[in-house]
């Protein structure tokens, strides 16, 4: 089964309770930390890759807890009006998710190779990279 | 078979010139034969789209009552050069807001710059205008704030001293930290090249002698009609030569170009800014190459394979101008995404836009098809590699 890619945003009551040990424990699923910025008091996120057979009943019981539950891609978006497909982006994307597009030279967003790294809002010289929230 | 400017502009009055973009033109004389090419089509047309630092807007901005000198002038908070007549402005591409944090916190961010200004201006949004100034007896006015858009000033021309950079340094970072260059932000170890030209589609790569991109060359600019105004500053042409004395392309040259800002488009004027360097313009550019003998099209038909970019690392090479390189890449081969520097294959990416030069080299193409866009005889050309003009280096 291909690993399913979320966001997860914690509110800052929720933010020092052990959910991820009983997403694992309960739910018997494969969790790998992309990203995490969870702090006490604080709202937080967290991007997880999940693999098992209980994913559904995991996202019902984070929901359930107050989590917010979001794929992922839904996360990076390229504003298409403002890309000028200069291609500045697609040697520093370190997953591939921004590509050139050969022999064209478009460049191209897949969203399900981003890790939301969130270098790319850095570099594109006409800030065509956004975080939806 | 030669051709004049007068027979090419004749037959595109009359709606029969034959046009073809660079890229088409390169396919066209790798199959047909250069010879067969060059007597079946009378303009190649060309197309970049990429930073151009060296750009900047004339604006008058009209008098208010009672008149005013505008001796400081700020357009959206960044400040506007204003050391010449009452009400005229240069609004420079790389300017920035006074209170901008710059490398402060570094990488910083430079959001918004003069680029930006001209962006805001050629779309037609609002834009703040703030002046100050000492009286005078005809200008008494010490204060202005007030907005304004591109209709409500007198006049707004690009001027862009140096532009169309006909080829440019492939940058590489031989150095152990991350550096943020105008070339983009440089991973360490050879982590990453970064290039700034269309290759085979860009304007001054086809005419490497300066045959027919002269002075009152009429361009298109920034979505509109522009011209070339003179050679651009650090216009230094020449032609790129292995060790072993083959030729790799032209080199060196660039173009000042002019044109009236309010009849171009923001979709190829477009504010940028480099992380850890500054603000900027990416400016779209298209130049149109009369084919008058089979020498111009033996050079507009160069491919990708025959143009070839300086590598250059700018860790330490570059800032302390050392000079020399670590020796060429063709466009064809940093098209391909990767290269090889110093026996390491390294992920290449362009910095110039492939897609729109296309889309500009296309729409030239059309304009002139169309009979909306003459060719102009330049009223003088510019020095060429023969003239042998080479950089100085700054004592001090």
């Amino acid at each position: 089964m291909a690993p399913k890619k979320i966001v997860l945003r914690f509110g800052p009551d929720i933010s020092d309770k052990p959910i991820i040990y009983r997403l694992v424990k309960d739910y018997d699923l494969v969790v790998n930390i992309l990203k995490a910025n969870v702090n006490p008091q604080k709202e937080g996120t967290m991007v997880l890759e999940i693999t098992g057979d209980q994913v559904d009943g995991g996202m019902n019981y984070l929901r359930d807890q107050g989590v917010q539950v979001q794929a992922l891609t839904q996360e990076i978006v390229r504003d298409e009006e403002r890309c000028i497909m200069c291609g500045g982006c697609t040697a520093i994307c370190p997953t591939g998710a921004l590509y050139l597009e050969r022999p064209s030279m478009e460049v191209r967003f897949d969203g399900d190779n981003c890790v939301v790294c969130q270098l790319c809002l850095k570099i594109c010289p006409v800030r065509a990279m956004e975080v939806k929230l | 078979m030669e051709k004049s400017y007068a027979e090419i502009n004749a037959k595109i009055k009359t709606g029969k010139a034959v046009v073809l973009t660079a890229d088409d033109f390169v396919s066209l004389a790798e199959e047909k034969g250069l010879a067969a090419a060059a007597r079946q089509v009378d303009v190649v047309t060309t197309g970049t789209f990429a930073p151009m630092c060296s750009s900047g807007a004339f604006l008058n901005l009209g008098h208010p009552a009672p008149r005013m000198k505008m001796q400081k002038v700020w357009l959206n908070g960044v400040p506007a050069y204003s050391g010449i007549a009452a009400v005229d402005v240069y609004i420079g591409a790389t300017e920035v807001p006074e209170d901008d944090p710059l490398n402060s916190n570094y990488p910083g961010e430079f959001r918004y710059g003069g680029g930006h200004v001209i962006e805001d201006l050629v779309a037609r949004r609002p834009v703040r205008l703030k002046a100050t100034s000492y009286g005078t007896d005809c200008y008494p006015r010490r204060e202005l704030e007030t907005t304004i858009t591109i209709d409500d000033i007198n006049e707004a021309f690009l001027f862009n001293p140096r532009n169309a950079y006909q080829n440019y340094n492939c940058a590489v970072n031989l150095g152990s930290r991350t550096i943020y260059t105008y070339m983009g932000m440089l991973k360490p170890n050879l982590g990453n090249a970064h290039y700034s030209t269309s290759g085979q589609l860009s304007p001054l790569l086809k005419d490497p002698h300066f045959r027919t991109v002269g002075i009152g060359t009429r361009i298109f600019l920034g979505g509109g009609v522009g011209y070339v105004a003179w050679h651009g500053t650090q216009h230094f042409p020449s032609i790129q030569k292995s060790p072993d004395g083959k030729t790799l392309g032209p080199a060196g040259g660039t173009l000042a170009v002019i044109g009236d800002l309010k009849q171009m488009s923001p979709r190829w004027l477009k504010g940028i800014s480099f992380v850890g360097y500054g603000a900027s313009f990416a400016v779209g550019i298209g130049i149109p190459i009369p084919i008058l003998d089979e020498e111009i099209a033996l050079y507009a038909a160069a491919s990708d394979r025959e143009l070839y970019a300086p590598v250059v690392d700018y860790s330490e090479a570059y800032p302390s101008r050392t000079p020399g390189n670590m020796g060429y890449v063709s466009y064809a081969e940093l098209k391909s995404g990767r290269i090889k520097v110093n026996g390491k294959e390294v992920p290449a990416a362009p910095l110039s836009s492939y897609p729109k030069a296309r889309e500009i080299a296309g729409i030239l193409k059309q304009w002139i098809e169309q009979g909306r866009f003459l060719l102009t005889e330049p009223v003088q050309l510019l020095p060429s590699p023969a003239d042998g003009i080479s950089g100085k280096a700054l004592k001090g």
